[in-house]
């Protein structure tokens, strides 16, 4: 569903991503792990269009789109979540949910009419955000809202679009312990036609959820596997708890 | 009749009287990303002050100078402390909006104090007049404004390469988040930066009275250059403010000069086309 | 579900403090007849600061410059009029037409920048303007004005010294333009625009082309600024350079703040306070006038910075 070939991007001499090539069949769970500073949410920004790669080329469902700007990416649906909230403060949930929407059916163009006209999309809005749990707190500004309850919301824009793929840049991220639950729910949830990317770091997660495991190292993929390989593989311990000698590789 | 070289001469001389008015401008705003419109009322401060000094309280001029820096850079910091530091989060509007009130308070409060009138300066004679080079005629004070700027260029270049100080300000303004990460005082190293500038820009206003002239309208008139040299030149960049200036006070005083019925146009001209080509300044980050 | 689409309409039904303030607009005719042409000009002021409302406090596009669409609307309508077309209507909806043409062509500039670099072009674009009209003198009359303006009568009213066609041309006008505005805000186009003032870096993370919503609502608002500079030519006979000048912009956008930005009647709140004040004081040294802005501009940033319709809708809600 969703390809890379050799991905190349450096900021000067830096190198971030370096012969990405990953490949994802539909509905598959893929979660991508490795160190902070990886390149993860670098190769996100890589395949969404916000950083153009230097070499390289993504294909979504066969079709090219290295070359598309970040919307066009999203209409043939590719969706992605924030790391770090970035949300609409003073929109209610009700309202940035129902903009996805409308921009998805190409009718944000529309200045004539009001928006309650729209009971479609405001009904598929609240039905989005109800099965996320958030029903009851769709008229809340964004900005009031729990933290919890904000990246249910970067969920539900990120559904709103309607995407094949969706890449999730550690859902669980600043989340505390009590507010996760409705999260993991809305996560088991998602559609099993949808092909799923994490970035995540606690294993636990990783290994509920995830049917394959990319590791991602210095910018270049290490390896990747089903959950018991990945478990089991010598350069991933490495990787993570180090060796007893301190030779670098 | 100025020949060509003549002409050159004068916008690189105006060009550094223009960087000595930006330089602040472009490094603070650099570092903290504060839009501080009210930036030439400093320069005015120091250019009010040489005035007094040197006219009503007899200094001698080039003594007048360094209280220009001194009185600018002072009224800088309490500016800073009180008033400016709540303002770093807010929006670039709310910011905008502040510093132009700022200067018009500053404006206002120059024409009750002294006037709306040009205010004459005495230069001493030793820097009155010109010199014959190769043939061309240069204002003794062009060449003294032109040598005090390189001079100063100088030591701005030596003390951010080669000091603590100026390691400490490349880093904020490279990366503020890093920076501070690493446990550097950005806000003191900040504070001092935007004391620094704002000195600069009074002793740029004070220079200024001699070749530009000086009034209650100033912060205005040469905000609009100011902010073209920032933007143009890049924001944090010492080399970019320079070159920028330079650039500009050259094509100012050679468009007046052999265009005239242009008037500025042809400022707000480059200007609009150097930013359409480089957002960011010609030597901006990102 | 019903309940969700009817929260929404509950929230953008016509008040009825609205229909009390548009009819209490039509007092200055009956009770302060001698005002009607402070009343034209607080009207046109209204319209412009309506139009910078739409791209600064629904789209978040801080410009310097607007005066440049105002002043382009207020030449094209003079010159129409003093090259023997002086007839109103058509000339307003000429001059508004153009005027949105221009912006249209710029709009594909100024999306492309934010913050400082946005602030310095609409600077720059302004003082750009403002200096070609200088020069141009053989066709704008450079810093005299434009001389010879004739205004034909409006649908066979004359524009008297009694200003009261003036004024209902004036406030015709802004009503019209309000309720366009006012069903822009409240469509799926408005809520596009709040969500590129709210987070522009999430718009294309939904799919939303934010740069042909910005242009579109630039235009918009180009062709708005320059219909309430062609009424200023219309209602004055005159067109002055100032029109375009970097005062102007600067005033639009004090007014505005003043009363309040991204809450649709700002603009006309704002401009009512400051024209009356001006006129009050119209006797003070323009210095001083300035000293007081000042102030004001810093005390509104620290104290009420949503205006003082942000300030009265946070005591209506505290007084709940």
């Amino acid at each position: 569903m969703l390809s890379t070939r050799n991905l190349d991007k450096s900021f000067g001499s830096l190198v971030v991503a370096q012969g990405i090539s990953i490949s994802m069949p539909r509905g598959e769970r893929y979660a991508l792990i490795g160190p902070n500073g990886a390149g993860k949410t670098t190769l996100i920004n890589l395949v969404t269009g916000m950083l153009r790669p230097d070499a390289g080329s993504i294909l979504l469902g066969g079709e090219d789109i290295t070359a598309l700007p970040p919307d066009a990416r999203v209409k043939r649906g590719l969706a992605r979540t924030f790391q770090i909230n970035t949300l609409f403060p003073r929109l209610t949930a009700l309202e940035s949910v129902a903009l996805a929407i409308l921009e998805r059916r190409d009718q944000s163009r529309v200045w004539w009419q009001s928006l309650p006209r729209y009971g479609e999309a405001i009904d598929e809005a609240f039905s989005i955000l109800e099965s996320l749990r958030l029903g009851a707190h769709c008229h809340r500004l964004t900005r009031e809202l729990a933290y919890g309850q904000q990246r249910l919301v970067e969920i539900a824009l990120a559904l709103a679009t309607r995407p094949r793929v969706l890449l999730l840049d550690e859902p669980a991220a600043g989340v505390p312990k009590d507010e996760s639950g409705e999260l993991f729910a809305a996560i088991s949830n998602l559609s099993a036609e949808l092909t799923v990317l994490f970035i995540e770091h606690d294993m636990d997660v990783v290994f509920r959820f995830a049917s394959r495991i990319l590791v991602m190292v210095g910018g270049r993929i290490l390896v990747e596997g089903t959950p018991r390989d990945i478990a089991r593989d010598e350069r991933v311990r490495e990787v993570y708890l180090g060796r007893r000698r301190h030779a670098f590789a | 009749m100025q020949s060509f070289i003549g002409v050159l001469f004068d916008g690189f001389a105006y060009g550094m009287l223009l960087f000595l008015l930006s330089v602040g401008l472009s490094v603070t705003l650099g570092m903290m990303n504060f839009v501080n419109l009210a930036h030439c009322s400093f320069a005015m401060i120091g250019g009010y002050v040489a005035v007094v000094l040197t006219n009503s309280l007899g200094w001698p001029f080039l003594a007048s100078l360094p209280m220009a820096f001194v009185a600018a850079a002072a009224v800088s910091v309490v500016l800073e402390r009180t008033l400016y530091r709540r303002l770093y989060r807010s929006s670039d509007l709310d910011q905008c909006l502040f510093t132009i009130g700022v200067v018009f308070v500053s404006v206002a409060v120059a024409a009750y104090y002294f006037g709306t009138v040009q205010q004459p300066i005495d230069t001493p004679p030793y820097l009155r007049g010109s010199v014959e080079l190769m043939g061309v005629s240069f204002a003794v004070y062009r060449l003294f404004l032109v040598v005090t700027a390189l001079l100063i260029t100088a030591i701005l270049i030596v003390a951010l390469e080669y000091t603590r100080f100026g390691a400490q300000v490349r880093a904020a303004v490279d990366n503020q988040r890093m920076a501070r990460g690493l446990g550097i005082d950005v806000d003191r190293a900040f504070a001092i930066t935007f004391a620094l500038g704002g000195g600069l820009a009074g002793l740029g206003g004070a220079l200024a009275i001699e070749i530009i002239g000086l009034d209650h309208a100033f912060a205005f008139t040469y905000l609009v250059y100011v902010l073209i040299v920032v933007a143009v030149g890049g924001l944090g960049s010492i080399g970019g403010s320079f070159l920028a200036a330079a650039v500009i006070g050259i094509s100012d005083m050679a468009g007046k000069y052999y265009f005239p019925w242009l008037g500025a146009f042809l400022i707000y001209l480059v200007m609009v086309g150097l930013l359409m080509w480089r957002p960011a300044g010609l030597f901006g980050k990102r | 579900m019903a309940s969700a689409s009817g929260h929404l309409a509950a929230q953008i039904r016509w008040r009825w403090i609205e229909s009390a303030f548009w009819l209490a607009t039509l007092l200055p005719f009956v009770v302060t007849p001698a005002y009607l042409s402070l009343a034209s000009q607080i009207a046109i002021t209204a319209l412009f600061a309506l139009s910078l409302d739409l791209i600064l406090g629904y789209a978040g596009i801080v410009s310097l410059g607007h005066a440049a669409y105002f002043g382009f609307g207020a030449y094209t309508a003079g010159l129409l009029a003093k090259h023997y077309w002086g007839e109103p209507l058509s000339g307003l909806l000429l001059a508004g037409a153009l005027t949105g043409l221009v912006g249209y062509a710029t709009s594909h500039i100024v999306v492309r920048f934010r913050h400082l670099a946005l602030i310095m072009l609409t600077l720059g674009l302004g003082l750009l303007l403002h200096e070609a009209a200088n020069s141009a003198s053989w066709l704008t009359g450079g810093a005299d004005g434009l001389q010879g303006v004739k205004v034909a009568p409006l649908l066979g009213f004359r524009f008297d010294l009694y200003g009261r066609t003036a004024y209902a041309y004036s406030l015709a006008v802004l009503f019209l333009c309000f309720l366009i505005s006012r069903r822009i805000i409240h469509s799926p186009f408005g809520l596009a625009l709040r969500g590129i003032r709210e987070n522009l870096v999430r718009m294309p993370a939904i799919g939303a082309p934010s740069r042909a919503h910005l242009r579109k609502v630039y235009t918009i608002a180009a062709v708005m600024a320059g219909m309430a500079g062609a009424l200023l030519t219309h209602t004055t006979s005159t067109v002055s350079l100032d029109t375009l000048s970097f005062g102007r912009s600067a005033d639009v956008l004090v007014i505005l703040i003043l009363g309040g930005a991204g809450r649709l009647y700002g603009g006309i709140v704002g401009a009512l306070i400051y024209m009356v004040a001006r006129d009050q004081f119209s006797g003070i040294n323009p210095q001083y006038w300035y000293f007081w802005i000042g102030l004001l501009l810093i005390a509104v940033v620290m104290f009420l910075p949503n205006g003082i319709l942000g300030g009265l809708g946070a005591l209506h809600k505290k007084s709940r």
